[in-house]
């Protein structure tokens, strides 16, 4: 029989674990609550903000369609992955801010573009090849009479046959002979047939300028010094090495090696997705607060640890979308604020079990004990449930309906821990205080047997 | 206490009912499919001054020859087009001819959805309902195992569990599918792969609450080996047990997704009012039919 001392003893280190969990709760919830703040927040050097998708930030959607039937089985997922480099390249190029290129499924390809509204540009420009083409002074172009200094360069040369179609390779190197700097250009290789037409071209325009035009723009405009007839040129444009490289890039890109065809685009303004965006906030905040009325009217003082629980929650969660950098898409925060409602209810299936085990007699500690043990097999096998349904949908779905089903997972799974760990742990500490220790407490008046 | 079962031909009543209504509904009018599985182009779009009406630019449109173009009114100056996919060049063109006639407009949201996207859709929805029921009812059989290890009493075995829950749960479907039939025809909602998410979500979440009941009973079937309670009392016993967490945990569902409704953003409204229809009939189902299913060929009645 353990005597005074010792029950003392015990009942101290109980007191102390109890408090000592509960501060370490606090310590969690103050650095979640801070990393949850919507305007972003920093730690340690990290930046923590939150990953808009396309429907809240604006963006457009593509999905093209490859056409693989002249291709082997053994070689789609290959033809498909070069598909997706080459236009992962000309998105690049392109200059979006953290693009999505993925091959979806086994023919298609997944282009997301943020902040990108003018799709039309985007499209055009992500489908295109970049057209190359020499073109030779037009023998029919004539100076204006008005002595205007001021030329068209497209009036003054014709086409030619030599295009992109013939080159082999583009590559960027430096040239130091021109400057003592190295100069970055673009250096061409062309196939047979390219040799021969550079060939003819430059022996029809011995000393005259043949121009070199990509996607219609004149780049620059050589004179013919002698005829060449290794199939080589070098494009000079005053570039950066930035621009050499993706200009080799856009031309060796050239040909897409599969067809592709757009099957499918979505485009949401901006104006749209901030609307939705501060709509979302207004409407968790009133649900939450609703929720919370309901739990103190209802349940009283345990009902205002589950709110506190509930807060905690919230901010957990809202990090780990932070930390695992998840999309959250309008859906997404539908399915998240919508497991704000669901969270509770695993409080409130403890507290309904602790009131009926305090009306049948039970005294406060067992009440809370039983409460918390029995009702954990109805909260387990609910949610797993509700998990089933989510995992199905995460499969399946859309980057959206993968959106919703990821915030819903993530707000069930610590849904489960902070409704019972914390909320225990602030009833435990609570108990500890002198006054609390009765079951008027969790609004239990009378004892029923 | 209720007695729940005394009653349950009126509510077995009610519910057949409200299900053969829904699914008269679904034939008769259908379910308004929306571009997601049927393709098309859905071009959103707000003017900075307003034409007269969709009317007038529905009558523009054809004259230009663009018929085929449904005009729906949203908010103040801002319209919704909707039509069959249109090329790269069709909708520079159409974009074109609708800022030339009724001056600049910003283009809130584009959507061009092919038919064979739409199509994949429409299967995947059936495979992950599909997929969902048969997850859902191993789950629960496997969950409620112990019900059937008492050897004494057979009358329910965990397999009739997860039936009862999945016939709950295809009451539940039918009556908010028949709903938005009415909707769709009336008011135009449309479905799309948003509306199939919420079903699926309120799949789960219907199971959830019954399983609630259900996990009472469980419980509670321990009275029948020790006072010898006849199923029909532990069932009753039990759902009124339950009642206030039944109704309790889907009242905080239900005032999160009101304020989602009232205070959310419109695109998702319809999505809200689908798992709020959802929530309303799953707890009803849960109380008063999966229950009393349990009984239904039982031995004692």
């Amino acid at each position: 029989m353990p005597d005074y001392r010792t029950e003392q003893k015990e009942k101290g280190s109980e007191k102390s674990g109890i408090f000592f969990r509960l501060a370490l709760i606090i310590v969690v919830a103050a650095f979640a609550i801070y990393l949850a703040n919507p305007l972003g927040a920093k730690l340690f050097g990290a930046n923590y903000t939150f990953k808009l998708g396309l429907d809240l930030q604006g963006g457009t959607q593509l999905v093209y369609q490859g056409s693989l039937d002249k291709i082997d089985d053994s070689l789609r997922s290959e033809a498909m992955d070069s598909v997706r480099d080459v236009i992962e390249r000309r998105v690049n190029a392109f200059g979006v801010s953290e693009p999505v290129v993925q091959v979806s499924g086994d023919d298609r390809l997944l282009v997301e573009l943020p902040g990108v509204t003018d799709i039309n540009e985007a499209v055009r420009q992500i489908g295109q090849t970049p057209l190359l083409e020499f073109r030779e002074e037009d023998p029919n172009f004539s100076l204006p009479e008005s002595g205007d200094t001021d030329i068209n360069p497209d009036a003054l040369f014709r086409p030619t046959a030599l295009t992109g179609a013939q080159l082999q390779r583009a590559d960027v190197v430096f040239n130091s002979q021109t400057s003592a700097i190295s100069a970055p250009e673009v250096s061409l290789a062309f196939n047979n047939e390219g040799k021969e037409l550079f060939k003819e071209i430059t022996e029809r325009n011995l000393g005259k300028r043949v121009a070199i035009y990509i996607d219609n723009q004149l780049l620059s405009a050589p004179v013919v010094q002698s005829v060449i007839t290794d199939g080589r040129a070098v494009i000079q444009g005053n570039f950066t090495v930035e621009e050499a490289r993706e200009l080799a890039t856009r031309l060796n890109s050239g040909a897409l090696p599969v067809p592709i065809e757009l099957i499918s685009q979505q485009n949401v303004g901006p104006t749209l997705g901030r609307i939705s965006v501060a709509r979302s906030l207004v409407a968790g905040i009133i649900g939450f607060a609703a929720v919370a009325l309901f739990m103190l009217v209802y349940y009283r003082l345990p009902g205002l640890f589950a709110v506190f629980a509930l807060l905690i929650y919230t901010a957990i969660s809202l990090t780990l979308f932070k930390i695992f950098n998840i999309t959250l898409s309008l859906a997404g925060i539908a399915g998240f604020i919508l497991s704000i409602g669901m969270a509770i209810d695993a409080n409130i299936l403890i507290f309904e079990r602790t009131k009926e085990e305090l009306r049948g007699g039970a005294d406060v500690d067992t009440a809370i004990e039983t409460g918390f043990k029995r009702a954990w097999s109805s909260i387990r096998d609910s949610n797993i449930s509700s998990l089933i349904t989510t995992v199905i949908l995460g499969f399946f779905g859309t980057s959206i309906i993968r959106g919703f089903a990821i915030t819903l997972s993530v707000g069930i799974l610590v849904s489960m821990f902070t409704a019972i760990t914390v909320t225990r742990t602030f009833l435990h500490a609570a108990l500890a205080l002198p006054g609390f220790h009765k079951p008027s407490t969790f609004g239990v008046k009378k004892i029923t047997s | 206490m209720f007695d729940f079962v005394k009653y349950y031909k009126y509510f077995f009543g009610l519910s057949v009912v409200l299900v053969i209504a829904a699914i008269v509904l679904l034939f008769v009018f259908g379910l308004n499919l929306g571009i997601d599985f049927v393709g098309g182009s859905i071009y959103e779009v707000r003017f900075d001054q307003g034409p007269a009406s969709a009317q007038e630019i529905g009558n523009f449109l054809s004259g230009q020859g663009f018929g085929g173009v449904i005009v729906q009114p949203t908010q103040e100056n801002a319209y919704i087009l909707k039509s069959q996919v249109f090329s790269l060049q069709e909708q520079e063109e159409f974009a074109g001819l609708l800022k030339n006639r009724f001056g600049t407009f910003e283009e809130l949201r584009y959507d061009s959805i092919g038919p064979v996207i739409g199509a994949e859709l429409k299967q995947k929805a059936y495979w992950q309902l599909g997929l969902v029921v048969v997850g859902i009812l191993f789950y629960i059989a496997y969950a409620f195992r112990k019900v059937s290890e008492d050897k004494r009493r057979q009358d329910i075995s965990s397999w009739r569990m997860s039936l009862a829950a999945i016939a709950a749960l295809v009451h539940d479907t039918i009556i908010v599918l028949g709903l938005f039939a009415v909707l769709g025809k009336v008011m135009n909602v449309e479905i799309d792969s948003l509306f199939i998410t919420a079903l699926l979500t309120l799949l789960g979440f219907s199971v959830h609450d019954t399983i609630v009941v259900f996990d009472r009973v469980r419980e509670n079937m321990v009275m029948q080996k020790k006072f010898g309670w006849t199923m029909r009392e532990v069932l009753n016993y039990s759902v009124n047990q339950s009642l206030a967490r039944s109704v309790n945990t889907s009242m905080t569902v239900i005032f999160v997704l009101l304020a989602l409704a009232f205070f959310g953003g419109t695109t998702i409204f319809w999505f809200v009012i689908a798992l709020l229809s959802g929530v309303a009939v799953g707890t009803y189902s849960s109380i008063f039919i999966a229950g009393p299913l349990l009984l239904v060929r039982g031995h004692d009645n």
